[in-house]
């Protein structure tokens, strides 16, 4: 079995040797440097930009205003297209703007001969300004009277949406149950990749190329397309390995704008070389979101009817929209259905920070915060072990989303949770820890979710994967789904292989994606390429199996039943190899009487979905005057179906847990309230945890197949990064008594609440 | 602003025109193109530029490529051996599964390879406090602090010294 | 690149000085840490830098006939942590040298630096400010003599001249002997951070280690400049153990006039000197011998 196996990464050895070769380590020959100028006001207008200084500066080439760029304005999220115009994203954004919606917005470049000279020209340029009020917060923004940031919302309302479920209001008013409010906050926060998201652009037969460090090559053509209104087959997007992308990179950052700039300098090379400081100001991060919940409770524990209302910050541009927060009270509702009826009502609100986008787990981490903190408060109030109550009411096998019929097919998120609280041994310490007093206290705390795999049917699902033979009995697997770090090459040659009939060390995967080549596939996003490539993968290896077979046949017309296993020609009975896949290959391609080059290439349309599950448990040691958690113990557990790549799920799990332990406890994006400017904005000052902060990680799983996956597999990539933040406050109010309703729970904000709770 | 730096690069001797406003990192890139050296931040703190400038991990993105003058740098391409095999340390990364997106690990390397080459031993919290100039992530550090505690582990076998020393 | 105007690199502190004298403009630069940094920011863009890293001449930690410690300030952070005259006299201050940053950054940037650079927040400032040190500058007329609690003028401001070089950090032996000491670094994360509050705290005790003599009490972080605690100090010293421990905290917050910033409050930061100043003294003494 290839799928199954803890197979060593296909691009491990490169890695370490330091031959993976990364966008900023391609390019050869001479090039052109481009830098952004920042505005540094957050809401308001340029009036004018004086650029004389900067372009008689010696070894400036270009400087370029947004009174020069095109006035196109164009959507950025790495959606798949949408042939009905109602779906599409939201066009919201210009290559460099007039109008400044946050600080540090971009109103010009300089193109130069070195990054020194283009950082010099910079100083040098001369901008005057008109400035509105600073809007930070929802709030601000939806007052009577607030500017509107972009004149089409004049509310700043991008989008309200209000999805009702059964009959929320008569159990919500049922004077017969038990009713509860809770009001939970989450906080702003970057991916942090550590490959900052480098481009760089050059034209080619009267065409343009972009290099660039995405997990999205196919949209970042169509993107760059739609933004410089020319025809998408005119630009070739290049995908080398990349240093991570988080989300982020499922974004269209600035490889229009680089593309554009290289059309400004005759199709010289241009980079564009983005900082860490312009990563945290003028790239994505995950939305601050507000959650006012009702809930209505039986006495026997059963969860009857909720009301969720959510607030998200969407920040100076529209990214994705309303799509995340959407997808945040959806997820909301899901993992614990509501017996009677269920009320979200969401907002996607413009403000004057910079944009939030995709980031592992899309709304889910925020609302997986408030459902976890709201089933924790009810349980304590209601004198229930949380274990229980969360058990009562989890989602079904079965279980249809009445919105969107995305159906439970698979869970053992039960099994999940035993896992998990054995481990913790929970019973135990959630006595041992129950009546402490002193200073230091310790807690356990839990937390579960659930997690859709891929984006059928809100949006379009399509892979396409191309297997090809080589001579020597090898095949190339050539895919637009993307490397990102999460080890996709790996499992996509297992998965092949697999399909197939070979040993995974006879597939080559080629990890580059070049879009003038690479079959078409949306990218790596949503945890979906492992069952919507994968499906692609299956369906492409059965059919080029069929072809060798077919060829077979040929080759061996008195053999009974063939079949292919291990890369061999075998009888099918017995199991006798008749001939090896190299020898076939070599009849296929040189055969003087029947010439083949057998390849197979498959576009899957998936029109399927399913869910995951998982749980985090967690141990704490809290310093109560100095406001310090310490994770003791912490175990995640996982129903992501059947694994692809044991070795390798479990390490993504861990590289989940420790963005989650960033979430809980130290990671918040600040601003200065009066300005909009990024406070923290660098790797010092964000606190990102170092190997100093995590206890040891530990993964678990419980494999069972899903029957709607290519393998039995179902999503992995996104969810462990989801339960850690509640499982970790959960554990701080065991412990403390205190409930802490925001994020992150960092030193201040606990000794400010340890102060209200008495504590201190 | 051009010097002549003249030094010794995963064990060559190096002369190479420089301009002295580059960091080691730039020189090491740019002009030698040892790529494997990556810049995350360009201020000391993710560590991605990690280098070895005469045994000593340091980060080479705030460090003037003129003060190599004379110096013995290593870097990841300097330590396959002479018949391609890997390092203990680079195919513990590979085994332990330590590696993910790749771009903090040439980095965290060579801090390993400082590590291992004390000869000691460590505990998993040293090891943590060893590793903490390095960010990660993809992988919580725990694959990676499994795949350097095995590399010092199989180096102690041979050239253990136990007392601490620096 | 870093938009440098010049670099010249010193080939003794006597040539650092004259490079200095002819360009008063120019910026010392030694381990890089923080100037590359700053250059880079665009603080310090352009400028005209005079390099004495490498300089042997500032380097070495060794103890004078009087017992006095003499510390090259090109010492690194590793190099202190781990140097073997510290490791015996005053462990406190490599402890503290060995929380800055991370292992990188120890290795390159240097405890004259840290001092150079007059920022409260400096993880061997406190340290230092608590052994009452004395800070070593040559320039063009030779040399003078600093106590610490006079080299800090404000943020960022030290008593160096511009055409000044600091040649050694002095440790006066009636500074660090009979004392034992413990440095405290709160910041968000354990490693790669700078501090919310430093606290550094010395405690001599009496013989049957149940009192308390001197104790030294000094802050990073908790005003401008590294900073003393005397009303601390008098209160927690000649006094019972357990009546020094309850005192300190509490007048701790007498002495101290942290403000509000982004990274902390200043009440949460009155918070953690009451708390942490407390701790502090409790390990310092326990290194001492006393039963705390």
């Amino acid at each position: 079995m290839e799928v199954g196996r803890a197979y060593t990464r296909v691009d491990a050895a490169d890695k370490v040797t330091g031959r993976a070769r990364y966008t900023d380590d391609l390019h050869d020959g001479p090039m052109l440097v481009a830098k952004i100028l920042h505005s540094t006001i957050a809401n308001g207008w340029v009036k004018s930009i004086d650029t004389a200084a900067a372009r008689a500066l010696p070894g400036v080439v270009k400087v370029l205003t947004c009174f020069d760029a095109p006035q196109i304005q164009y959507p950025t999220p790495g959606h798949p297209w949408s042939t009905d115009p109602g779906h599409q994203d939201v066009a919201d954004r210009l290559l460099l703007t007039r109008r400044v919606r946050i600080y540090g917005d971009d109103i010009a470049v300089v193109v130069a001969e070195d990054e020194v000279t283009a950082r010099r020209a910079l100083k040098l340029i001369r901008v005057e300004y008109e400035s509105c009020p600073v809007m930070l917060e929802p709030e601000q923004a939806m007052e009577p009277g607030a500017v509107p940031i972009h004149e089409e919302h004049p509310d700043n309302i991008l989008k309200r949406t209000e999805t009702v479920v059964g009959q929320p209001d008569e159990a919500l008013s049922d004077p017969a149950l038990l009713h509860f409010e809770g009001h939970y906050q989450t906080q702003q926060v970057q991916h942090c990749h550590i490959e900052n998201p480098i481009s760089y652009a050059y034209m080619e037969h009267g065409r343009i190329t972009v290099v660039t460090s995405t997990q999205i090559p196919h949209i970042v053509r169509r993107v760059i397309g739609q933004a410089l209104g020319i025809g998408w087959g005119q630009i070739r997007v290049i995908k080398p390995y990349i240093g991570g992308g988080f989300g982020n990179k499922q974004e269209v950052l600035y490889e229009p704008l680089n593309a554009w700039l290289t059309t400004q300098v005759g199709g010289r090379c241009v980079k564009l070389d983005v900082s860490r400081e312009e990563t945290f100001q003028n790239t994505r991060s995950r939305h601050p979101i507000r959650f006012d919940i009702k809930a209505a409770v039986s006495s026997q524990g059963r969860i009857m009817a909720r009301e969720c209302v959510a607030i998200s910050n969407q920040g100076g541009y529209a990214s994705h929209g309303h799509a995340i927060v959407a997808n945040a009270v959806n997820g909301f509702r899901q993992t614990y259905p509501d017996a009677v009826g269920h009320r979200s009502v969401a907002y996607t609100v413009y403000t004057n920070r910079p944009a939030p986008g995709a980031m592992r787990g899309y709304g889910i981490p925020q609302c997986d915060f408030a459902g976890e903190c709201l089933m924790e408060d009810i349980a304590r109030e209601m004198n229930w072990d949380p274990y229980q109550f969360r058990l009562k009411n989890i989602m079904p096998l079965g279980y249809v989303d009445p919105t969107n019929g995305i159906t439970c097919y698979s869970t053992a998120l039960a099994r999940c949770m035993e896992k998990g609280r054995d481990f913790i041994r929970w019973d135990e310490l959630r006595a041992k820890y129950q009546n402490q007093t002193g200073p230091v206290r310790r807690g356990v705390g839990m937390a579960v979710f659930s997690y859709k795999t891929g984006v059928y049917p809100i949006s379009l699902e399509t892979a396409s994967a191309r297997i090809v033979l080589n001579q020597d009995g090898t095949v190339q697997l050539q895919l637009g789904a993307t490397e990102i770090g999460q080890g996709g090459d790996t499992v996509f040659c297992q998965m092949a292989a697999q399909a197939i009939g070979l040993p995974t060390e006879r597939v080559n995967i080629v990890s580059t994606q070049d879009t003038d080549t690479a079959p078409f596939d949306t990218g790596a996003y949503a945890s979906r390429q492992t069952y919507v490539t994968g499906k692609a993968i299956k369906k492409a290896g059965e059919l080029f199996r069929e072809k060798v077979l077919s060829y077979a046949r040929e080759m061996l017309p008195q053999a009974g039943e063939l079949d292919l296993r291990a890369g061999e020609i075998v009888d099918g009975g017995s199991g006798e190899s008749l001939l090896t896949l190299e020898e076939l290959a070599m009849e296929a391609f040189y055969s003087l009487e029947h010439s083949v080059h057998i390849t197979a290439e498959v576009t899957n349309h998936c029109k399927e979905n399913t869910f995951a599950f998982g749980c985090c448990f967690a141990e704490v040691e809290v310093d109560i005057p100095v406001g310090k958690v310490k994770v003791l113990r912490i175990v995640n557990v996982h129903d992501s179906g059947r694994l692809i790549n044991p070795k390798l799920a479990e390490a993504q799990v861990h590289g989940g847990m420790s963005m989650g332990i960033g979430y809980a406890l130290s990671e918040e994006m600040k601003f200065d309230p009066a300005t909009g400017r990024l406070l923290n904005g660098n790797l010092l000052d964000y606190k990102l945890p170092t190997a100093m902060d995590h206890p040891e990680l530990t993964a678990l799983f419980v494999e069972d197949e899903d029957p709607s996956g290519p393998f039995g597999n179902k999503a992995l990539g996104e969810p462990p990064a989801i339960p850690v933040a509640p499982a970790i406050r959960n554990a701080v109010l065991h412990a403390t008594g205190v409930a802490v309703n925001t994020l992150p729970l960092s030193p201040q904000r606990l000794v400010e609440e340890f102060r209200k709770g008495g504590l201190i | 602003m051009m010097e002549i730096l003249r030094c010794t690069v995963n064990g060559r001797p190096v002369e190479v025109g420089i301009d002295q406003r580059e960091s080691l990192a730039d020189v090491l890139r740019e002009r030698l193109g040892l790529t494997s050296v990556k810049k995350g931040c360009e201020v000391g703190e993710c560590g991605a530029c990690t280098v070895l400038v005469d045994g000593t991990a340091i980060d080479s993105c705030i460090y003037l490529g003129v003060w190599a003058q004379g110096k013995t740098i290593l870097t990841v391409e300097g330590l396959q051996n002479e018949n391609g095999e890997l390092s203990p340390i680079q195919q513990a990364f590979v085994e332990e599964a330590a590696v993910q997106c790749g771009f903090c690990t040439p980095g965290i390397i060579m801090s390993a390879v400082e590590i291992v080459g004390s000869g000691k031993r460590y505990t998993r919290e040293e090891l943590r406090k060893l590793i903490s100039g390095h960010l990660c992530r993809c992988t919580g550090y725990q694959n990676i602090l499994n795949a350097v505690e095995r590399a010092v582990n199989e180096a102690h076998k041979f050239v253990g010294r136990e007392e601490q020393e620096q | 690149m870093f938009d440098i105007s010049s670099i010249y690199q010193a080939q003794s502190v006597a040539d650092a000085i004259r490079a200095l004298e002819q360009d008063p403009g120019a910026l010392v630069i030694a381990g890089g840490t923080d100037v590359l940094i700053k250059v880079r920011e665009g603080k310090l863009a352009g400028c005209r830098l005079v390099s004495i890293h490498g300089l042997e001449e500032l380097k070495g930690i060794s103890q004078a006939p009087n017992g006095d410690i003499e510390i090259g300030p090109l010492s690194t952070f590793r190099d202190v942590t781990y140097d073997k005259i510290i490791r015996a006299n005053v462990p406190v201050l490599g402890e503290a040298a060995d929380m800055a940053g991370g292992p990188q950054l120890r290795a390159a940037g240097t405890i004259g630096g840290n001092v150079c650079n007059g920022i409260t927040s400096a993880d061997t400032a406190s340290t230092l400010v608590a052994l009452e040190a004395v800070l070593r500058v040559r320039g063009p007329r030779g040399e003078r003599e600093v106590p610490i609690s006079r080299w800090y003028h404000g943020v960022g401001k030290v008593d160096l001249a511009p055409y000044e070089v600091l040649t050694k950090i002095v440790l006066p032996r009636k500074g660090y002997e009979g004392f034992t000491g413990h440095y405290i670094k709160y910041a968000m994360r354990s490693a790669m951070d700078i501090a919310t509050l430093g606290v550094s705290c010395l405690a001599q005790l009496s013989q049957d280690k149940r009192e308390t003599r001197q104790v030294r009490l000094a802050f990073g972080v908790a005003g401008p400049v590294p900073m003393r605690a005397p009303g601390a100090e008098a209160a927690a010293s000649n006094r019972p153990v357990e009546q020094a421990l309850a005192a300190i905290g509490p007048a701790a917050l007498g002495d101290v006039s942290p403000r509000s910033s982004w990274r902390a409050s200043r009440e949460f930061r009155l918070q953690l000197v009451e708390e942490l100043s407390a701790r502090a003294l409790a390990e310092a003494m326990r290194k001492g011998g006393a039963q705390v």
